[in-house]
């Protein structure tokens, strides 16, 4: 995992088009900017999409990138989030080895952490995590000395606190 | 509403665009757009001889007239050629549409005949583009991309259009409204943000106007005489800015950059006050950044907010279109000096800049039965010519040689290859360029390297009846690599002899259609200039055997500081520390 000093998430409200994520991600990659996460899906609105990105990189640079990403003219409105100004959630799943006395004790992790077990077999179970990105991050690194036979993550979404949406914010301007 | 096929709606939605004209060549999938431009739309079609010519031409097109000029390629091979032209219209913000055919919609991802996937390949050097997959979006479409690349920051827009597409009938309906919901690119510049910038003016006691392309883009020259003017500040024109304010005037210091003249370099270095006017603070200007103009503070004007503060940190930014910018910036200046008794007193400036141009003039020597010298070239070509001839150029040695030995009077008489430096563009675009402005002389200075790479569009300059006049700096090399290696490599050339005589650039010309004429002395030149210049019914192409050994002065070192300027080939230490080494 990289450093949590550099990481930022910025929500990206996009046009539902074909070909909108390859322009935001290739932009990323074109810039030489490495994407930590990247969620994509629906918003209350039809046509429009939003992505969470969390980009690991300094602010100058991530000034820069906002930027070129506002020029792209499917991008209707960039919001970075600043530290504890947005609710942000992650969810996981994790298969994790269970035989023996382990089971036990990864059924208690779980309680303790407040996840479910939402698939169980003779040898493993599989774990539904949901939750700040630090608490997925504590979770995992307790049931990987279980053994994990495999995890998915969908990379962090976020909304900003208060009572204000992304598009009543000041609108953004290209060039 | 009227029934057509969506090949004609493409064309109808060009001609209520204004197009009159589209440089492309035919192929399969774009052959349906092919059958009404035969007798159902007054829009000229000019065939080209490779697709990149096409685009270079649309280019050229766009440079001379401020329009949105128009290519179009078949699927596949087509479609890539463009590439680089497209490229080249991204980095010099030049407004034009590609339009590509596509294999039909249901074979497209099958690696199909012909098939390419250029809306991906040119996602990143586009502005924006599209891929239509109903006949009932063309006219849509087609109004964004022109809406796209001719606002804001101008750029290229490709329309891809699979062949169904353009073969299905459509009810052709010209859109009312634009929906570009993303789109709103802010053309005017915060009052309050020019305030703080005028205070600045007033202030400064060496402040340089440092123009960049925008404002030719933007049309903004007469703003920008008045704000020099009146304000009594000197202007630097870029490559991207040859023109925007004339040469002859003295407040203009010309070009400044890695082969600018030593005035425009050493006035912005020692300046402490830089107005960035529609630049973009490029590493070819600034050289070394960290050692660029230390002690000036920073206004930038630019209608890209990605360009300001992306190179250099900047004191005042200002988002805008800079005819707007500039015109809120004469009139506060104006007002604040009027109050002030006049503009503040900058005649020991003034004096230095004189001073400067005095001792350090471009130069060369000329023996009068010494080798033939590339600038003296140019110089005769200038002098022949009237103030409003196109000149247009490649990329090198002779294109540095034109831009600092032409005067430039007016905007819009320079066109090049700035961001990219794309070979071959000459040719191509002077004859885009000469597509636009008919009544105007074209004049192609290029490189012998650089011609050869598009030469093949003189058999369409002469077969549509679209004449110019090219000159070859011909010196045998791909001069500018060549100099690098003299100066940074120990002089060991590597891959670089072009040969002078191959091909016979004479004959070559004639095979093309054009008249070939040859200049091997110095006495010889101004004979056969007036000669190329009194043929106007074809393009002519004069081959001038010019010295190989001549380099472009001054220059600053890739990597080197812009104080670190070498006004001529006597001050060079060459260095094999691969540490100073160039980079680019």
């Amino acid at each position: 995992m990289n450093g949590y000093g550099a990481l930022h998430t910025i929500s990206v409200l996009v046009e539902d088009r074909p070909g909108v994520l390859t322009r935001v991600a290739g932009l990323f990659a074109a810039r030489g900017f490495n994407i930590d996460s990247l969620a994509v899906g629906p918003t209350e609105t039809e046509g429009l999409s939003r992505m969470t990105i969390v980009v690991n990189v300094d602010v100058k640079p991530l000034e820069q990138v906002t930027k070129q990403l506002n020029k792209l003219v499917n991008v209707i409105k960039i919001l970075e989030h600043e530290q504890g100004s947005a609710v942000e959630r992650e969810l996981m799943l994790a298969k994790i080895r269970a035989q023996g006395d382990a089971r036990a004790r990864i059924m208690e992790i779980c309680e303790v952490f407040r996840v479910n077990i939402v698939d169980v077999t003779a040898t493993t179970l599989t774990v539904e995590a949901t939750g700040k990105p630090e608490k997925l991050e504590a979770l995992r690194e307790l049931l990987s000395e279980y053994g994990v036979v495999e995890l998915a993550r969908t990379g962090r979404i976020a909304l900003a606190r208060g009572e204000r949406g992304i598009k009543e914010r000041a609108l953004k301007s290209t060039g | 509403m009227a029934k057509m096929s969506g090949a004609d709606a493409v064309l109808k939605a060009l001609e209520h665009e204004g197009v009159d004209v589209i440089f492309g060549i035919p192929g399969g999938a774009s052959m349906p757009i092919y059958d009404p431009l035969v007798d159902r739309s007054p829009i000229r079609h000019i065939l080209c001889r490779h697709e990149q010519g096409a685009g270079h031409a649309a280019e050229g097109y766009a440079w001379a007239t401020g329009k949105v000029g128009v290519c179009m390629a078949t699927s596949g091979p087509g479609a890539t050629n463009l590439v680089t032209p497209i490229a080249d219209a991204k980095m010099d913000s030049v407004p034009i549409v590609a339009i590509t055919g596509q294999v039909p919609t249901p074979v497209v991802g099958n690696d199909a005949f012909q098939e390419a996937d250029i809306t991906g390949i040119t996602m990143p050097i586009t502005k924006h583009n599209f891929l239509v997959k109903d006949p009932a979006d063309i006219a849509e479409t087609v109004r964004e991309a022109f809406h796209i690349a001719s606002t804001g920051r101008p750029g290229p827009v490709l329309i891809d259009l699979p062949k169904d597409v353009l073969i299905n009938q459509v009810d052709y309906k010209y859109p009312e409204h634009i929906k570009l919901p993303g789109y709103k690119p802010n053309t005017k510049g915060n009052q309050r943000q020019v305030t703080e910038a005028v205070k600045l003016m007033m202030k400064a006691r060496k402040p340089v106007l440092y123009v960049g392309g925008g404002v030719i883009k933007a049309e903004a020259h007469k703003e920008l005489f008045q704000l020099a003017t009146d304000g009594n500040l000197p202007v630097v024109t870029t490559l991207m800015a040859r023109g925007a304010f004339p040469d002859s005037h003295e407040l203009c210091l010309g070009m400044p950059g890695m082969h600018g003249n030593y005035t425009a370099v050493t006035a912005m270095q020692q300046s402490d006050l830089l107005v960035a006017l529609g630049s973009r603070f490029d590493d070819r200007v600034t050289g070394k950044l960290a050692g660029f103009a230390p002690h000036a503070k920073i206004v930038h004007v630019d209608i890209d907010p990605a360009e300001i503060g992306k190179n250099r940190a900047v004191d005042v930014p200002i988002v805008g279109d800079c005819r707007d910018v500039i015109g809120k910036m004469h009139a506060e200046l104006t007002k604040r000096q009027e109050e002030a008794g006049g503009a503040p007193d900058r005649t020991p400036w003034l004096h230095q800049l004189k001073a400067w141009q005095e001792e350090f003039p471009y130069k060369y020597d000329q023996q009068p039965d010494g080798a033939l010298k590339p600038q003296y070239c140019v110089e005769r070509l200038r002098d022949h010519a009237d103030e409003d001839t196109i000149v247009v150029s490649g990329v090198g040695q002779h294109q540095m040689y034109a831009s600092q030995f032409w005067h430039f009077e007016h905007p819009r008489k320079w066109i090049n290859s700035g961001g990219l430096g794309t070979m071959g563009f000459a040719v191509p675009a002077a004859m885009g360029a000469k597509v636009g402005q008919p009544d105007t002389r074209v004049v192609a200075i290029d490189g012998d390297g650089c011609f050869q790479m598009t030469a093949q569009e003189l058999a369409t300059s002469n077969t549509e009846k679209i004449p110019f006049v090219t000159a070859i700096l011909n010196n045998g090399y791909l001069g500018m690599v060549r100099q690098w290696q003299e100066l940074f490599f120990d002089e060991r050339y590597s891959g670089v002899w072009l040969d002078p005589n191959v091909p016979d650039y004479v004959k070559l010309a004639e095979a093309y259609g054009a008249v070939g004429l040859r200049v091997e002395s110095p006495d010889e030149v101004d004979a056969t200039i007036e000669k190329a210049y009194s043929i106007t019914d074809r393009s002519v192409v004069i081959d001038f055997r010019v010295d190989p050994t001549e380099m472009v002065f001054p220059m600053v070192p890739s990597g080197a500081s812009n104080d670190d300027i070498i006004v001529g080939p006597e001050a060079i230490q060459p260095t094999n520390d691969p540490a100073e080494a160039p980079i680019v």
